[in-house]
């Protein structure tokens, strides 16, 4: 029985996008370990375990949000990210004291943002895309007047946090690593998660379900923007300080994790692993890419035609309506 | 719903006022009057500034704005939406200050190619029946990495004749209001005159009707795709010939501009349901709001894009009072 099933879950595995994903990961991963000849493998690891966890978490909302149907996606993430991390070193001032706060800070300032798309989705029925896209020149405007040339540095709990290694691996990575796992519960067996995903198939029958739509699509977008929030506190963190342009390389990144790990763009199919696989895929190959001494247009370049490839080969949207 | 609202007696208001015009028409009208009035606050805070010099300074960069807008415009006409519009006219941007000024030649045809590839990925879209958000996403970070490539460090020259020919003064109408004009006039023709227009905007609306009706959608949407990449092109050929240098980052923020834009001039995502004429106003609203208007107010410069979020906020909501108006 039990075999069987393994038989079966292997046989679709090809048909799981985010398959491909962690297959090209390991790939990638391979072929840079073979340039280096091993060497420094740890640090690649490390390395590429980091950045793909704050893609993930940024990639966690987005998808959410664009499980909800074709049209739903945050644009306004990156400016959302560069105001929190901002707001985060502003309110811990370089004191341990304040972590709690300043974190908190940066949540609700995502969660505010959140709010405001939501409320222009409902009030002016506009498509996401353009209300978030509002939202974000706004949010801009206000981080580069805030938060232009801010020199708090993070507190030293704070940026130790994100030095601190439990078996080799960096805590804060394996925080992200169990969120992840609780956000897959939350997707897949809370009324929440399979709320979000019936919107996602169709709308209108979820509604007559019963389900409160209007409801699960304000939480979802206060969700993702509130990973938003975090992931400013968490990069500024990071990156020992924060920026007005922090976030800007999320936009593009959130959306290509989500696709590239197997979330159907036109809503209704989430998929969580495929985030990790996606994430450490493209942060590994420009790992590789920097080994080879490619510099940054090259890398980009070769991101793009990635992306195009996988979506290419993942095949297109099927026609499920 | 609507067969108790036309139970209703229809005309309980008998007169005539502003509001009870037809919400077609008033839709229409709204980017026009938001134009309008942005002109009419910036004659206020600056009198001096509604003049023939004013206008030549205040919108000339609205040019590229307008001509990245009309891109767009193509793309969403058929259901689809392209984010890489903004790199690509970094590209070209990069491209025409370096190998257009130095090898003309060569130059032509590397733009060509690029227009090229943007028809090829409209084709790719149809056949494989593919998100245009992700192919347009992978294709912005391809544009992004080929414009560094050209173009590492800021600089470059723009050729003479592109300079010239921004800076050309018309008697007694200033250029940019005469190019704007000329802009939204031709592709208004276009999309609502000619057949290919209107298969374009039918594909939009109802993409199996046409399919039937025996159009290739393949070809219309290659065309669509390359009349963006062709807009994209005259974008970044002004943006040069306006800035004399170029920068791989130059269009970076056209994506989102031009999708604002769209939507300003009453264009929507879905349905093929989109205004030439509208596009560019919006192009227009943009730029003074962003630009003339704030530095007429004292307001700093950090602002520009928070004003085109403010504006854009503002027609919308507009426009949904317009359309929730009870008939």
């Amino acid at each position: 029985m039990n075999a069987l099933r393994m038989n079966a879950f292997v046989r679709t595995l090809p048909a799981r996008p985010w398959i491909w994903s962690f297959i090209g990961a390991a790939i990638v991963f391979l072929a840079s370990l073979l340039i280096t000849g091993g060497a420094g493998a740890g640090g690649i690891v490390v390395a590429a375990l980091s950045l793909a966890s704050f893609a993930v978490v940024v990639g966690m909302g987005q998808m959410f949000v664009m499980s909800l149907g074709p049209g739903n996606v945050d644009l306004s993430l990156p400016a959302n990210i560069g105001l929190a991390s901002a707001i985060a070193m502003k309110v811990m001032n370089g004191s341990d004291s304040m972590i709690a706060a300043g974190i908190v800070a940066a949540l609700a300032s995502g969660m505010l943002i959140g709010l405001i798309n939501y409320g222009l989705i409902r009030t002016l029925r506009i498509p996401p895309i353009i209300a978030t896209l509002s939202t974000s020149f706004i949010v801009q405007s206000i981080d580069i007047s805030y938060g232009r040339g801010l020199q708090v540095k993070p507190p030293p709990g704070f940026a130790g946090f994100t030095d601190l290694r439990l078996l080799g691996l960096p805590v804060f990575v394996l925080v992200i690593i169990v969120a992840s796992i609780i956000a897959a519960i939350v997707l897949g067996r809370t009324i929440f998660g399979r709320s979000v995903l019936a919107i996602g198939q169709n709308m209108r029958a979820a509604w007559l379900a019963g389900i409160k739509v209007q409801r699960i699509r304000a939480v979802t977008y206060v969700l993702c923007s509130a990973l938003g929030g975090l992931s400013g506190a968490l990069l500024a963190a990071y990156f020992r300080g924060s920026s007005t342009d922090i976030g800007n390389e999320y936009l593009l990144m959130s959306i290509a994790v989500v696709v590239i790990g197997g979330t159907s763009v036109a809503g209704g199919r989430a998929n969580l692993p495929g985030l990790w696989g996606a994430a450490l895929f493209l942060v590994l190959l420009q790992v590789m890419l920097n080994t080879f001494g490619a510099d940054a247009s090259v890398r980009l370049v070769t991101t793009g035609f990635v992306i195009i490839a996988v979506i290419t080969a993942a095949g297109g949207r099927v026609a499920e309506r | 719903m609507s067969s108790t609202a036309s139970a209703r007696p229809v005309n309980r208001t008998s007169p005539a006022r502003w509001f009870d015009l037809s919400p077609t028409l008033l839709r229409t009208a709204l980017p026009f009057v938001s134009l309008a009035l942005m002109l009419a606050a910036i004659g206020w805070l600056n009198p001096r500034a509604i003049s023939y010099m004013g206008f030549n300074l205040m919108l000339s960069l609205a040019i590229p704005v307008a001509l990245a807008t009309i891109a767009q415009m193509f793309v969403i006409t058929v259901n689809e939406l392209d984010l890489s519009a903004g790199f690509f006219i970094s590209f070209i941007a990069s491209v025409s200050v370096t190998m257009l000024h130095d090898t003309p030649l060569l130059g032509i045809a590397v733009i060509a190619g690029a227009v090229f590839v943007y028809a090829a990925i409209g084709a790719l879209i149809h056949l494989r029946n593919l998100p245009s958000i992700v192919v347009t996403l992978g294709m912005a970070f391809v544009w992004q990495g080929l414009a560094l490539m050209v173009l590492p460090q800021p600089g470059g020259k723009a050729p003479a004749w592109l300079q010239s020919f921004m800076a050309v003064h018309v008697p007694f109408v200033p250029f940019p209001i005469v190019a704007a004009a000329a802009i939204a006039l031709v592709v208004h023709l276009a999309l609502m005159k000619t057949s290919y227009g209107a298969v374009l905007r039918g594909i939009g609306g109802n993409q199996a009707a046409v399919a039937r009706a025996g159009w290739s959608i393949l070809h219309a949407k290659v065309l669509a795709f390359t009349l963006a990449g062709v807009f994209g092109v005259l974008s970044a050929l002004t943006l040069v010939g306006l800035s004399t240098a170029g920068d791989a980052n130059i269009g970076a923020g056209y994506t989102l501009l031009a999708i604002a834009g769209v939507i300003l001039g009453g264009g929507e995502f879905m349905g093929g349901r989109v205004s030439a004429m509208g596009a560019v106003a919006g192009a227009l609203t943009l730029t003074l709001a962003s630009a003339s208007l704030l530095s007429f107010m004292h307001i700093p410069t950090d602002w520009q894009t928070g004003a085109n979020g403010v504006i854009l906020i503002v027609v919308l909501a507009l426009r949904a009072m317009i359309e929730r108006r009870p008939k």
